[in-house]
């Protein structure tokens, strides 16, 4: 008899435990309030080092905890499942790429202290303002684009390889530079530039509106200027690129092997080419863009406005931007500061990069910076739109689809979104 | 006296109730020991497919928790998709090109490895290995095997004189590199499953047959074979089910996930992501996730009506009792 009971409290007991194990995953998290501990989120590398968030400690006497997302889309998935509830760092950053989407959310947000605004470039801080004219995102980096080049080859080609004379050169519209890379096909037999999509993302970072107007309208399909810039990828840069698009196993195959003899080259992808290519020599930069300046990337930190402790996370989201912490930032990993007076000073201004034939890379990028005169508004469904674009060029770059039909594939898939 | 009754009375009272209480125990406990499992299933599983029911009728704004009712709406959507009906096509030819070799080549080795062969261990474990490396790892390993330009295949091909292979360009031979990842690690797994079952044949039909004169070959078609039916019925669905759910391989096919430019390997599952963690949009990939459901359902009962058949022109051969064959069938289930 007692025996039965016991086998029944016992299953009664286990079954107990089951149900607080189960309960205890989402009981913790919890925040000790004495002591604050501040956790911060970035992705790939924000030259955010131990020893630089050890300085905010010793000013503040608050811990930085930090964690690295590998990628930034891994980010993105963390940033919007949690976002809103919790579980989220005190300090986010976000990528300029799904940054409209995070804008959408703007309310969810701590705004950026109005006394901050202004230390950001004019249009790094437009993007980042919402409907009601609140700055909800603390800039860290940009991404202006040179073009760089590799001198032997050009050499070989019989083309120009000193840096001015190449930036004279590509001192020009679009179809200067692939009127150029026509002649470099046509004499060597060898592909100009390494891909066609980052020409066409080079061309849609040039204009006002992609695929959305500001007001949300979608004009994609309308927009003669992205059928402007679809043709011409199609037509003129397709011949001329080694492969439809980036990072793919055989296009860093090329890279470390120097197939190719020009990038386009926002500043962090100057540490991808000397990482990925260290046996090539000859590689240079140009302190020039077709068609204008063009932007590339770059981020933003955000702080969630419910979290445990947003006072202190707005004082490290501004410590972290703050002109002298970027440059620090910019040393480590060669993240090109948005900060105006970061961009004023004589550090960055001296900047070198011996890999790129000792190039005053600081200047360079400086000057490519000056040069950007519009900020591509990019709608919440800007990721979708020019995805499904790049994949109609790969169509026809792969010889699946021929240039009309790839773009009216493109039409029938946009238009379902 | 009085006294002495209202004494017993209860006393009948509790050995009464510890005589329930013992039915009871020999009742409930049985279900109480098995309950765990439902329980955590009922959490982790019920829970989230009736979630997804919900979620697939209403748009969903993930991260502010809330939606508003639909109806069919998002079902309507995806059944209308280009992309849906490739990414069916993709998965059913990626799931034949698949399995169909990966079975045939499975019960050639199990065959093998039945044999009287030194090292049993060593070669047992050795099928099973690719199994151990996890999928992404495997995606990544191929990825260098397959690469258009630079590629182990493709840099073979070319030696020879020939032209290289367009694994990430046409439909059909994206389709043969995924599926010669999911067999790579699949195979061992299948192999050792039937190998089990093959050591289970009663070894007293092959001394009879060989009495009788029958070679290795007649052997494995009239006895082996027969045998295997019921744990061959079992294989071939788990690995239905794994088939149609097919997403880690293609996943890793290129560096952007997505199934190609042109949807060339663009798998269901690979879509609902997209859907649901590309563009956030959770009520229609939770509508793709229900179709998904009910495809694989419907599949299953396909398995299932072509699997009593051959179970039931099976039992007439007599190689096993009809009754221990049911219970395989139901284990197979």
């Amino acid at each position: 008899m007692s025996f039965s009971r016991r086998k029944i409290a016992a299953a009664v007991a286990g079954a107990a435990t089951f149900a607080l194990v189960v309960s205890g995953c989402a009981a913790d998290g919890g925040e000790s309030s004495d002591d604050v501990t501040l956790t911060l989120a970035t992705f790939n590398d924000f030259g955010y080092s131990d020893e630089l968030l050890a300085q905010f400690t010793e000013e503040t006497g608050i811990e930085v905890v930090h964690n690295k997302a590998a990628t930034s889309n891994d980010a993105r998935a963390n940033y919007f499942q949690k976002l809103g509830k919790s579980g989220l760092a005190d300090v986010e950053a976000v990528e300029i790429d799904w940054f409209t989407e995070a804008m959408q959310y703007a309310d969810l947000l701590a705004p950026v202290p109005t006394d901050l605004q202004g230390r950001w470039l004019d249009w790094k801080e437009a993007s980042a303002t919402d409907s009601e004219g609140n700055l909800i995102a603390y800039g860290t980096d940009i991404g202006p684009q040179g073009v760089c080049y590799r001198a032997d080859l050009f050499e070989a080609a019989g083309l120009p390889t000193d840096r001015a004379e190449v930036a004279a050169l590509f001192d020009g519209d679009w179809d200067n530079f692939f009127s150029i890379g026509a002649d470099y096909t046509a004499a060597t037999g060898k592909p100009f530039i390494d891909s066609a999509n980052s020409v066409l993302q080079g061309m849609v970072n040039q204009l006002d509106i992609a695929y959305e107007e500001t007001d949300g309208t979608i004009v994609a399909t309308e927009n003669a200027d992205i059928a402007a810039a679809y043709d011409a990828v199609v037509e003129k840069a397709v011949p001329i690129s080694a492969y439809a698009g980036q990072w793919s196993e055989d296009w860093f195959a090329s890279l470390s092997s120097g197939e190719f003899a020009t990038m386009l080259c926002p500043g962090w992808m100057l540490g991808v080419i000397s990482g990925n290519a260290p046996d090539v020599a000859g590689w240079d930069i140009a302190d020039a863009f077709p068609g204008g300046g063009g932007n590339w990337g770059g981020s933003y930190l955000t702080v969630p406005a419910n979290g445990a402790n947003v006072e202190a996370a707005q004082q490290l989201a501004a410590w972290l931007t703050s002109p002298e912490v970027q440059m620090q930032a910019f040393a480590n990993a060669g993240t090109f500061p948005s900060q105006v007076e970061a961009l004023a000073s004589d550090e960055l201004a001296a900047a070198t990069n011996e890999y790129f034939n000792d190039a005053p890379t600081g200047e360079i990028l400086t000057s490519r910076a000056e040069a950007i005169t519009v900020a591509t508004f990019k709608g919440p469904q800007y990721f979708q739109f020019h995805d499904a674009l790049q994949n109609a060029v790969t169509r026809v770059f792969d010889g699946l689809e021929d240039k009309d039909t790839s773009w009216n594939t493109w039409v029938t898939e946009v238009s379902a979104f | 006296m009085s006294a002495a009754t209202s004494k017993d009375a209860p006393g009948v009272r509790v050995l009464s109730f510890s005589n329930k209480l013992s039915r009871w125990d020999l009742k409930i406990s049985p279900y109480l020991y098995i309950s765990p499992f439902f329980i955590m299933f009922a959490i982790v599983g019920l829970f989230p497919i009736a979630y997804t029911a919900v979620i697939s009728f209403m748009d969903w704004d993930l991260v502010r928790n809330s939606g508003e009712f639909i109806g069919f709406d998002q079902y309507i959507w995806i059944l209308q998709q280009p992309h849906f009906w490739t990414a069916l096509r993709n998965t059913f030819s990626i799931f034949l090109l698949s399995t169909v070799p990966q079975l045939i080549l499975a019960i050639f080795i199990a065959a093998m490895l039945d044999r009287n062969i030194r090292g049993k261990t060593f070669w047992r474990m050795g099928v099973l290995l690719p199994f151990v490396v996890a999928p992404v790892a495997v995606g990544l390993i191929f990825n260098v095997v397959f690469a258009d330009n630079f590629g182990l295949v493709n840099g073979m091909l070319t030696d020879l004189g020939l032209d290289g292979i367009p694994w990430h360009k046409d439909p059909f031979w994206s389709h043969i590199a995924i599926a010669t990842m999911v067999n790579y690690r699949w195979t061992g797994y299948n192999t050792l499953i039937l190998l089990a079952a093959m050591q289970a044949v009663n070894r007293e039909y092959y001394e009879a047959a060989t009495v009788d004169g029958a070679g290795p070959l007649r052997q494995f078609t009239s006895i082996t074979l027969p045998s295997l039916k019921p744990t061959l019925i079992f294989v071939i669905i788990t690995s239905t089910i794994g088939g149609l759910q097919i997403f880690d391989e293609p996943r890793v096919f290129d560096q952007f996930g997505r199934g190609g430019a042109g949807q060339q390997w663009l798998t269901i599952t690979l879509y609902l992501y997209d859907i649901g963690w590309g563009q956030w949009n959770f009520g229609r990939a939770a509508a793709l996730a229900w179709i998904l459901f009910i495809i694989i359902l419907l599949i299953g009962l396909i398995n299932l009506l072509i699997t009593r058949t051959l179970v039931r022109d099976e039992g007439s051969r007599g190689i096993e009792k009809p009754r221990r064959l049911k219970k395989k069938k139901e284990l197979a289930r």
